[in-house]
């Protein structure tokens, strides 16, 4: 295992390469341009493809015809290169091809700004394309994640024939932070359902996603919420510090988390009773664990670098057990250490001293 | 006895959804005896386009992708990057390629992918029951233009082969017509090339063809056939718009 100083961005390219992916398709845009980039030195020396594609739209399309053909493979943009791909995701889920969507966030609507932003997570989490479906989604919090969560997400994505996304911003894309690299994988196309040319099997396979006949879309949709209910059950992934004997238990993901977590090391030096739930998965969403909190009493705030998007799980899994506050920023820019120190003191009740 | 005429092996025996006098039935005999004739039945992925041939993989026996509308040629470099020995084709509509997947043809042209594309040019949008297509001619009725394309308001029809014939990237461009007995084997003999040439790894080859839609023209399947010799083939002329140098037609 090798210890290496890596950009966020970086660790997660070559995370993505250390998993076994050989096919990268996608167009620039800030902030996520360090990945192709990366991936345009690193491809040819693993014998894999980097191909810049004409839009987003070949990209996630490009995606398709890779991941349908057997291959690993990756593509990543940023906000609005991501609304592109939705008609391309739709039909990722709907052939059940698997591959990894890497979104560095940035602020939106519109054309908005390329300062980190975490107001894509309604895209991400609830559908984003047409139909009805679902992504896995992971939330990095760390470069070290950025490369163990797209290795993982390489696996789910082939072990549940889906599309996984890893939603990000720019400032954990841009972080140098130590990470330790996992040795060099190799995974061959050559799956049983793939389009790899009939090779003397005796029926075509096929990659499709049209269900003409009623009942033909009625059966692919069983099938995909049976799969989805797989991955709700079984792929909450979470990070809970110190939440058992909080009062007031603060919910952040990704950027956010990192500021929250450096205002309650300060709240507890001064003995608050303040704790952290960090989802590392934003769908399925850690619902029970945040249920069984509000049931122990808790009360919680969620902090977001949006105007309020998973607050709404939040306050969704808590169902009315708890009382739930939000702390937004909404201008681009990430909430100081001060800020949510302040909104979390607010909060506290009285003699909330250990 | 020696068998002179069969079903072509890459294409399995079930009844199309086609209208009657439809010729994308005949294009898709052309396209199996291709791939017969090569022997390349066991690494050839079709990609099937959004349009009245959706279902195209129900009627080939090779291994298939349905893409979305227009994308087809970016699904094909998808499949063709992972798997660079398979025989990678697309089959796509007039409405497909020319318009919402203008920049997928183009840019799959330009950048030489060694992939064959059937373009079936019918001058409507088939499947959707008839409307105004990039390629409807000057003066055509369609659902959409229901006075007849007005150029002045929405301008001129798309030549596909010319446009592509600007680029550097397509090592080989034709455009065939499948009207009468003598076409369909020149056809025959295109598409047999362009799948020829992808398998000698000469790049980017495409093949249009000049097809009926007598359903959305509104007319008999002879009144039909007549009209692409009459009307399509005057403005869309038949001809080699890449050659090939290093591949000639015979041995190809
Ligand atoms: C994104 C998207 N837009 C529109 C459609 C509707 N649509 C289906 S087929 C088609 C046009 C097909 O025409 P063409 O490509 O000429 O094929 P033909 O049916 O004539 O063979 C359209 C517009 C769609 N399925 N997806
Ligand atoms: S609508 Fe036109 S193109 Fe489609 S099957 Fe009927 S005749 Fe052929
Ligand atoms: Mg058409």
């Amino acid at each position: 295992m090798e210890r290496v100083m890596m950009k966020g961005n970086e660790a997660l390219a070559e995370g993505a390469i250390r998993a076994g992916c050989r096919f990268f398709f996608g167009y620039p845009i800030t902030p996520q341009n360090e990945i192709p980039e990366y991936m345009a030195r690193r491809m040819p020396e693993v014998g894999g493809v980097f191909l810049q594609a004409e839009s987003e739209v070949s990209a996630i399309n490009m995606v398709y015809g890779a991941g349908g053909a057997g291959g690993r493979v990756l593509t990543s943009s940023s906000s609005p290169g991501i609304s592109l791909k939705q008609e391309g995701i739709s039909y990722l889920v709907g052939a059940q091809v698997p591959c990894v969507i890497v979104n560095v966030a940035r602020g939106g609507p519109g054309l908005g700004g390329l300062t980190p932003s975490q107001s894509d997570y309604f895209q991400a989490t609830k559908g984003g394309g047409h139909g009805d479906y679902r992504l896995l989604v992971y939330a990095p919090g760390n470069a070290q994640e950025m490369v163990d969560l797209i290795g993982l997400a390489f696996d789910k994505a082939e072990a549940y024939r889906n599309p996984v996304m890893i939603l990000t911003d720019a400032i954990m894309g841009q972080m140098m932070e130590p990470v330790v690299l996992p040795p060099l994988r190799e995974v061959s196309p050559d799956k049983p359902w793939a389009t790899t040319g009939k090779k003397g099997r005796s029926k075509p396979n096929l990659i499709n996603s049209l269900g003409i006949v009623g009942e033909d879309l009625e059966r692919i949709n069983v099938e995909l919420q049976a799969k989805f209910a797989r991955m709700a059950a079984d792929e909450v992934r979470y990070e809970a510090d110190g939440v058992e004997d909080a009062d007031l238990v603060v919910v952040a993901y990704g950027t956010s988390s990192r500021v929250v977590r450096s205002a309650i090391s300060r709240l507890r030096q001064e003995k608050k009773k303040v704790g952290l739930l960090r989802p590392v998965t934003l769908w399925p969403f850690p619902q029970q664990i945040l249920a069984e909190l509000a049931a122990a009493g808790k009360r919680f705030l969620v902090v977001e670098m949006s105007a309020g998007q998973m607050v709404e799980d939040v306050i969704l899994s808590v169902n009315d057990r708890a009382k739930v506050t939000f702390f937004g920023k909404l201008n681009g820019t990430v909430p100081t250490v001060k800020e949510v120190y302040d909104r979390i003191m607010s909060l506290l009740p009285e003699g909330g001293e250990e | 006895m020696k068998k002179i005429f069969a079903y072509p092996r890459a294409l399995s025996p079930k009844r199309t959804h086609y209208c009657p006098g439809c010729t994308h039935g005949i294009i898709h005999r052309l396209v199996a005896e291709a791939i017969d004739d090569l022997g390349i039945q066991e690494r050839t992925i079709g990609i099937a386009p959004v349009g009245c041939a959706v279902l195209a993989y129900e009627y080939f026996d090779v291994d298939f992708l349905e893409a979305a509308h227009g994308r087809a040629p970016a699904v094909a470099t998808g499949v063709k990057r992972v798997h660079p020995e398979a025989i990678v084709f697309s089959y796509q509509g007039d409405g497909d390629l020319a318009s919402i997947g203008m920049a997928e043809i183009i840019h799959a042209a330009t950048r030489g992918e060694n992939i064959t594309v059937i373009f079936v040019n019918n001058t409507v949008y088939g499947m959707t029951g008839g409307q105004m297509a990039p390629t409807t001619l000057p003066g055509q009725k369609t659902t959409t233009s229901p006075y007849g394309r007005d150029t002045a308001t929405v301008g001129y029809p798309i030549r596909v082969c010319e446009l592509l014939a600007t680029l550097d990237g397509p090592a080989y461009l034709e455009r065939v017509s499948v009207h009468d007995p003598q076409h369909i084997i020149k056809a025959g003999r295109a598409i047999r090339k362009a799948f020829a040439l992808q398998v000698a790894g000469k790049g980017f080859s495409l093949v249009e063809v000049l097809s009926s839609c007598p359903t959305n023209w509104g007319m008999t399947p002879t009144q039909a056939l007549r009209h692409i010799k009459e009307v399509l083939v005057p403005y869309y002329p038949l001809g080699v718009f890449r050659a090939p140098e290093e591949v000639s037609g015979d041995d190809a």
